[in-house]
């Protein structure tokens, strides 16, 4: 290997680029408070903090979507300006955003192509588009068919495709903005070759998770913000998880949830090959028979989009059965309506909570009441209680522990912690017999994550029935007391806790029988 | 400080925008040749310059607060009632009706009674697209306006035959009108002006209207349902219900508004062939009304108010200075567009605001002032 001044792609590397004092300030808040970062070629370089940390900020600046109030940007040691994505696109600098930000009806080639100017005038030059792709998909070893469509391919290969799109434009520095949330196991395992071979050939990565594991395994040097400030920057090998959760957060953090003694009891939830649509009006379900008992937390492990939010949907009373049976404690409530599930005590914490769990236009309080709101004491012959409702409000507030200005502030003005604490705080209130968790701690800092498992954790010592629905399987081993994997509407199989690993429900989540 | 500002700025918005129309209309003023300065003035004094004016302006304002105070249950339930001014027609109609009929009852009890038949009237009128779409799926937007047309053409068959004014029916020249009602069933005056009892009943309504959509369940369950009909029909409501109710009740304001136009007003119906001819456009211009007070039917108050001293003041400025009248309905538009687009405007400075700030948001700081002022309703 030479030392030449050249990626394989051609262009040329980025031996440094450095943040200094950095600042950013909103309105009543300092998202960046002098914070200095930096990166170098052939490394990986973690930033990690919690929601609201400011690492978002930092990343938007370096990517040229907002402009510091104070500091500067040195690239190779020169002082940059960088006013616009274009700006940081021309200096090599490229971002693969959490959301893809492909046109699913389109080709990969055209993807690629989308927005650069043809080679050819006004005439496409797709041809060679997608010659250079191949050229790319070879030297970094993604593979990858530029004539595909982008809806035919899984997640993964989207995000390479976005990758290609990064390098194509001649990325030397790639920002990748929690890449893994979205990835089965093995499809981490994949996009982590690719990023070492990256580094081998002098790119300089950012990777920005809250998966501390991911970071541990990929980073070379690690850098962890909170409240807007540089908490500070180690090289991997002088950390350790627990460190890195306790910088993040500010104090110590339990990592594994105390999970206490439960006693099992009897099936309070019982699914008898369930059959069900979906949106598309293909076979959601095909056949899922499960049953939670009484005391335990039954996981449901599965890659996204494989028939979790049918499951769930379809337990609720939203979406309708086409064959098989639900019963709740021996009862029937296959297709009754969503209200007389509701009566029959079981609560459901939904996987979009701000599209189908709250109101964000309506105020905590009146949030609080929803599934209760017609009855006493909040309201009484048609008229609400206000009193009642306020007082129910405020005790729950404090009780789980929602931090909130006040109990008439909207809902959509709270943090998506917050606004999760506020979703426990109305189910979990009712005294459910059975609860349906839709991927609860999604998208929630290591605090809210871990308030909301030892909720459910509580949940299940007092003998409640809870079915936890989760893309992240680290939570599914952390807190089931048995895991069904669901593939394709179909359960694979369920593994007691003894006997799962990682790797075991990954082959099952990809649809493959191990042994 | 800045977003005291800024609040008080979005407070203003729908003035600002107003102000604006004028400005704009002033220029048009001038390429007619007329002066604004005295245009405007003899706008203001139309309106407000006299005791007789600033009633004459409340007369008006009445029949849009009523379609505002249904505008603001409807959209407030994510239900665009386009149709107020056929609901009008048929409110005022069956009013006009019970009136008629039932001669022998008490004036008072007769009242009651057709107001009773305008709300109904009108219920049924925004009932019938309610439905349609709760149930069929059918667009509101399309069907209330289209149910303004075949509200029209029911009052000019009604006013030309059935219902016609039995001594018109003898003449040659058939003029469409009902027969005059009786005085005793005629809203009472409130002052030796125009001014009449609908005035103080739009105006309790305003507050009966708060009370429903904010302090009970059938209010909490319309927004609800407003707001995000996923999130409600988990929580169990029926969802196709309540949007329906919305659009029902929302009929049944404008039917009211339209009753109290014959009973407060005219005393009969007379068709001029337009829907207009009969609501004087209070269909449309109480969703204007109920837009500049911000869906909130205490605010609606004032803002009806402006917009009946802008209908009256028009008026007289086009008898002081003898514009064509069709500038007056320009400017009417003129203020109409500014202020819906202010509103549009407003809204999206709010989200703008809003999402950096919750992109900014730190777990355990508090939430900026700025945003809880926005919470504050």
């Amino acid at each position: 290997m030479t030392e030449s001044n050249l990626l394989p792609s051609g262009k040329a590397r980025i031996d440094s680029l450095e943040m200094r004092g950095i600042t950013k300030r909103f309105p009543g808040v300092l998202a960046n408070d002098h914070v200095d970062f930096d990166v170098k070629s052939g490394e990986v370089h973690a930033l990690l903090g919690e929601n609201g940390a400011g690492k978002s900020t930092l990343m938007k600046i370096l990517y040229g979507l907002y402009h510091p109030d104070e500091g500067q940007i040195l690239l190779n040691g020169k002082p940059v300006s960088i006013s616009s994505p274009n700006d940081s696109i021309n200096l090599g600098i490229g971002m693969i955003h959490q959301h893809f930000m492909l046109v699913p009806t389109l080709t990969v080639a055209e993807n690629v192509a989308l927005g650069l100017p043809s080679s050819r005038g006004a005439l496409t030059d797709l041809d060679r588009v997608s010659k250079r792709i191949l050229e790319l998909a070879k030297i970094y070893g993604l593979k990858i068919d530029p004539a595909a469509y982008v809806w035919q391919l899984s997640v993964g290969q989207q995000q390479r495709v976005e990758i290609i799109k990064a390098l194509y434009r001649g990325a030397a520095l790639l920002i990748l903005d929690e890449p893994t949330a979205v990835l089965t196991p093995q499809e981490v395992d994949e996009l982590f070759i690719i990023m070492r071979q990256m580094t081998r050939d002098g790119h300089g990565l950012i990777f920005i998770s809250h998966k501390l594991h991911e970071v541990v395994e990929i980073s070379a040097r690690i850098t962890v913000l909170r409240d807007g400030r540089k908490i500070g920057t180690r090289p991997t090998s002088e950390t350790t998880k627990q460190d890195l959760a306790n910088w993040m957060v500010g104090r110590e953090v339990g990592f594994a949830p105390e999970r206490g003694h439960s006693d099992l009891g009897a099936a309070r939830l019982q699914l008898d090959g369930i059959h069900c649509k979906n949106d598309r009006g293909a076979q959601g379900l095909r056949g899922v028979s499960l049953e939670v008992r009484s005391g335990e937390i039954l996981g449901i492990a599965g890659v996204s989009g494989n028939g979790q939010r049918e499951l769930a949907e379809s337990i609720t009373g939203l979406r309708k059965i086409t064959s098989g049976r639900v019963r709740l404690e021996g009862q029937e409530i296959t297709n009754v309506t969503p209200g007389e599930i509701t009566e029959r005590m079981m609560s459901y914490i939904p996987e979009e909570r701000m599209k189908d769990g709250m109101i964000k236009e309506f105020t905590v309080a009146e949030n609080l009441i929803l599934r209760e709101h017609h009855k006493s004491p909040f309201s009484r012959n048609g008229f609400l209680n206000l009193r009642g409702i306020a007082s129910h409000s405020d005790r729950l507030i404090q009780e789980f522990r929602v931090k909130t200005p006040s109990r008439e502030t909207l809902v959509k003005n709270l943090s998506g912690g917050n606004i999760q604490k506020v979703a426990l705080a109305r189910e979990l209130s009712r005294k459910p017999r059975v609860i349906i968790a839709a991927q609860p701690t999604r998208g929630l800092d290591i605090g809210a994550t871990e308030y909301v498992r030892e909720q459910l954790l509580a949940e299940r010592r007092k003998g409640t029935a809870v079915m936890l629905i989760s893309e992240d399987l680290d939570e599914i081993l952390a807190l089931s007391d048995r895991i069904a994997v669901i593939y394709e509407g179909q359960v694979m199989d369920i593994v007691p806790r003894e006997t799962a690993t990682p790797q075991k429900l990954g082959l099952l989540m990809a649809g493959v029988h191990p042994e | 400080m800045r977003t005291r500002m800024s609040a008080l700025f979005d407070a203003l918005l729908p003035v600002i925008a107003t102000l604006a129309a004028l400005a704009v209309g002033a220029v048009m003023l001038l390429i007619l040749g007329v002066s604004p300065v005295t245009a405007y003035a003899a706008l203001f004094d139309g309106a407000f310059g006299s005791f007789n004016a600033f009633a004459e302006t409340l007369v008006k304002a009445t029949p849009l607060l009523l379609v505002a105070l249904g505008i603001c249950i409807s959209f407030r339930g994510d239900v665009i009632n386009i149709g107020g001014e056929g609901q009008m027609i048929v409110g005022a109609l069956l009013a006009t009706w019970v009136g008629l009929t039932f001669t022998e009852v008490p004036g008072w009890l007769i009242v009651v009674f057709a107001m009773l038949a305008g709300f109904l009237g009108g219920a049924v009128w925004g009932g019938i697209p309610g439905l349609l779409k709760a149930y069929f799926n059918v667009n509101e937007i399309l069907s209330t306006v289209m149910m303004n047309a075949i509200a029209v053409q029911l009052m000019n068959f009604l006013l030309r035959g059935p219902m016609i004014d039995p001594s018109q029916a003898q003449l040659a020249s058939k003029i469409p009108q009902t027969a005059r009602l009786l005085d005793e069933f005629h809203l009472a005056r409130l002052a030796p002006t125009r001014l009449h009892a609908g005035a103080l009943i739009a105006v309790g309504l305003a507050f009966v209207v708060y009370i429903l959509l904010w302090r009970t369940t059938l209010g909490y369950r319309i927004r609800a349902v407003g707001q995000n009909p996923h999130a409600s029909r988990y929580a169990g409501i029926k969802t196709a219900r309540y949007m329906a109710l919305a659009l029902i009740l929302s009929g049944a304001f404008a039917g009211l508004a339209g009753a109290v136009q014959v009973y407060g007003v005219n005393y009969r119906m007379i068709t001029d062939g337009s829907a207009s001819g009969f609501t004087g456009a209070a269909g449309f211009n109480g969703i204007v009304a109920a837009l500049f007070g911000q869906l909130h039917p205490i605010l609606s108050i004032p803002a009806s108010i402006l917009f009946g001293a802008l209908l009256v003041g028009a008026n007289s400025m086009q008898r002081a200075i003898q514009i064509p009248s069709a500038l007056i309905t320009a400017l009417n538009g003129l203020v109409v567009v500014f202020v819906v687009s202010s509103e549009i405007w407003r809204r999206r400075r709010q989200r703008r605001r809003l999402a950096v700030a919750k992109e900014e948001e730190t777990p355990g700081r508090p939430t900026p002032p700025e945003v809880q002022k926005e919470a504050a309703r």
